[in-house]
């Protein structure tokens, strides 16, 4: 069981953390919304919930609620730039399905 | 695959539902836009990896339009239909335009606002900025994926509301929801978490490629007061370029150049001061279209000679800010330095000298203004959690509407905190009077004629009552971007009236700032003036009551000899209103009333009389 980032992904997580100037690590996880069923949730962490995992990659703490576990273990984080826009990317070995967007998917 | 940004705690958005929201420096040479992503304020690049775009627009004659950098390096060989500088026209009429003669273009003078005359027909400077607008919307939907939710614009401080709604205008042309205009110094300020931090004053000084501007805002609460404005709309950085331009004809005793060459050497003068705020010397070479070799050598040390004056320049209207506000140096807090030209060593300096302590540059002084827009654009659009502070700006001149005698009533007082509304209740002047005309002026002095008419607008169908009976209320309402809407019910009938104060004419900053100076310098004799006025209205109104009463019974309650004591009366308060002595009028007014003492009470027994008259006293109700 375990989420990675890349090398890119951590260094830029970290400096989103310290321009932030608060907060513990990042929360990966999943919603169960969205025109496939599942959509990731990328956000900040500043308070840890009693059941959260951690995990710990190139120096960026993971965190991750059991639930959504289930549906992104072995994901790794990425970040990328396309054309003009940038941002992070789910390389998770569990989805069979994806929408058009990307933004959903099925496992 | 769509890429994710990291949000705040419980703020992550659904699929397809990312509020994106930009923050936009439309600046008079160059624009940017810029957004939060993963938390951080970041400028939006375009694919060769320019943050800036300069606000060119020019007109092909294919019917194309360039905006940016193509624009810009037509602008030498097709002056008329290359638009530079749009935002000093916005919301201007041709008579505000000082200087026609150095500007290419052909103005036609149109009611409002001041048209061009371009090969692709008539172009209003709204329909010019909305193609920038457009260039930067298109740019920041290519960079976030999606359609933006909505954009704040950053506007100068002392933009007033005919420039602030063609600012909005524009946006609209340009298919952007705008989420509110923001000051420009505010949103520097802002860039630097000024508004999370201590309460205070602040100076922000803004040296750009032709505009400089200073302006010191407090900090109270989470609200920005805009304290004082000053600043020079001729100088920025490009006159840096031409003094160092200059010395290298007169170092290399050039002839008068052609415009090629004058283009060649004005990049190399620009290239030179950039390398001079890095270095301490800069050779400089460069060979004319005759062949002709330029080699010269210039230490920074001399540029800083040959530029102080220009230094010096900007210290004049920061020293004037100062004086406007009533402020010291021991007040400020902290200085915030935004444009590009505020990277020269020698001017952060002479600011650090001039304040005593060392001005904020971490930030990049060219995109702070558009970082701190994106991140209010982020606050507004929804993205962070609601214990937020929204921040708030506060109007720049007092709102207020023309009372009988040419008064101005106050309504809204300046520096209120927008969004605001207040209402205020008024009534009718004359007997049986069915309209009003609504005045609605801006200033801070006491009569209409030294204030700024924004709007006028007439109340109708007034159900005809005494003078005085009427209750209209007026309700002054301001949105978030400063922009005005006046209504005027009246309360027992409802008919309505409602305008929105969209003025025709511009207001100068020098204007506004000699608005706010003469209020002050005046306010001993706009007080007498005021006096004056109010004793003229109260005389008017005792007059045209007596004058009826008289009509009405004066032969049949009064002697001809106690007329004529009234009406001589009456004589002198008539002749004492031209006059310009409200003591005396006062005076007057109190004869006059003394002198139909005895007429007012014969009236009132007779009204008394005539509604009792034929009555009986069981079928009164007392």
């Amino acid at each position: 069981m375990a989420i990675t980032l890349t090398e890119t992904a951590a260094s830029r997580v970290q400096k989103f953390l310290s321009n932030r100037g608060k907060g513990i690590g990042l929360r990966l996880g999943v919603k169960t919304t969205g025109c496939s069923g599942m959509a990731y949730t990328l956000e900040f962490v500043d308070d840890l919930n009693p059941e959260d995992m951690a995990f710990e990659s190139h120096g960026v703490k993971v965190i991750v609620d059991p639930k959504s576990l289930v549906y992104i273990d072995g994901t790794e984080l990425d970040f990328t730039k396309e054309g003009l826009n940038e941002g992070f990317k789910f390389n998770n070995p569990n989805v069979k399905d994806e929408c058009g967007c990307g933004e959903s998917f099925t496992i | 695959m769509a890429l994710l940004q990291i949000a705040e705690p419980g703020m992550s958005a659904a699929p397809h539902q990312h509020r994106l929201a930009v923050g936009i420096d439309l600046g008079t040479t160059n624009s940017l836009v810029a957004t939060v992503r993963s938390g951080m304020s970041t400028v939006l690049h375009d694919e060769k990896g320019h943050a800036l775009l300069p606000s060119v627009v020019r007109y092909l004659a294919d019917g194309a339009i360039e905006v940016g950098y193509a624009a810009q390096a037509q602008q030498s060989r097709d002056p008329q239909n290359t638009i530079v500088s749009v935002k000093r026209f916005m919301g201007r009429g041709l008579n505000d335009l000082a200087d026609q003669a150095h500007i290419p273009y052909r103005f036609i003078d149109a009611p409002g606002m001041v048209q061009i005359e371009t090969r692709a027909g008539i172009k209003s400077p709204v329909e010019v900025s909305a193609e920038i607008l457009k260039a930067l919307r298109l740019r920041a939907e290519k960079a976030l994926g999606g359609e933006l939710t909505g954009a704040v614009i950053t506007v100068p401080a002392y933009f007033d509301d005919a420039q602030r709604q063609a600012t909005k205008d524009a946006a609209r042309l340009a298919g952007i929801n705008v989420l509110r205009l923001l000051n420009e110094p505010t949103a520097a300020a802002v860039a630097y978490g000024l508004d999370n931090g201590s309460e205070g004053v602040y100076i922000i000084y803004d040296l750009g490629g032709g505009t400089f501007d200073v302006s010191i805002l407090r900090l109270s609460k989470g609200v920005f007061e805009v304290l004082s404005t000053n600043g020079d709309s001729a100088l920025g950085g490009d006159d840096f370029d031409r003094r160092i331009f200059c010395w290298i004809l007169e170092q290399a005793k050039l002839p008068p150049l052609n415009a090629e060459d004058t283009r060649l050497l004005l990049t190399k003068a620009r290239e030179v001061k950039e390398w001079l705020t890095e270095h301490h010397e800069v050779q400089i070479t460069s060979v004319l279209s005759n062949g002709d070799v330029i080699n010269l050598h210039l230490t920074a040390e001399q540029f800083v000679d040959l530029t102080s004056h220009l230094v010096a320049k900007t210290l004049n209207p920061t020293r004037k800010a100062m004086r406007d506000a009533g402020l010291t140096l021991e007040d400020i807090k902290g200085v915030v330095m935004v444009g590009g030209a505020t990277r020269m060593p020698h001017i952060r300096q002479a600011v650090a000298e001039y304040f005593g302590q060392e001005p904020l540059t971490n930030l990049d002084p060219d995109k702070v203004v558009a970082l701190g827009a994106a991140i209010q654009a982020n606050v507004l659009a929804g993205n962070r959690s609601d214990d937020d502070l929204l921040l708030l700006d506060v109007i720049p001149l007092s709102l207020g509407l023309e009372t009988m005698g040419g008064l101005v009533e106050k309504v809204i007082p300046r520096n209120s905190t927008l969004p605001v509304a207040r209402a205020q209740d008024f009534t009718t002047f004359k007997d049986g009077q069915t309209a009003m005309s609504i005045h609605v002026v801006q200033g801070e002095r006491e009569l209409v004629s030294d204030c700024r008419s924004l709007a006028r607008f007439e109340l109708r169908s007034i159900p005809p009552m005494a003078a005085g009976a009427a209750r209209i209320r007026v309700t002054f309402q301001v949105d978030a971007d400063g922009l005005l809407s006046v209504t005027a019910r009246e309360q027992t009938s409802g008919v309505e009236s409602h305008i929105v104060v969209k003025p025709s004419y511009g207001l100068s900053e020098d204007t506004i700032t000699g608005m706010l100076q003469s209020s002050f310098a005046a306010a001993e004799s706009d007080k007498q003036a005021r006096a004056l006025r109010e004793s003229q209205v109260d005389a008017q109104r005792l007059l045209e009551a007596i004058t009826a009463a008289l009509q009405q019974d004066g032969y049949t309650l009064l002697s001809p000899e106690e007329r004529a004591a009234i009406e001589q009366e009456m004589q002198a308060l008539q002749t004492l209103i031209t006059q310009d002595d409200s003591h005396a009028i006062t005076r007057a007014v109190d004869a006059l009333n003394h002198a139909t003492e005895t007429f007012a009470a014969r009236r009132m027994d007779a009204s008394v009389k005539q509604a009792f008259a034929g009555q009986n006293l069981n079928s009164l109700e007392i």
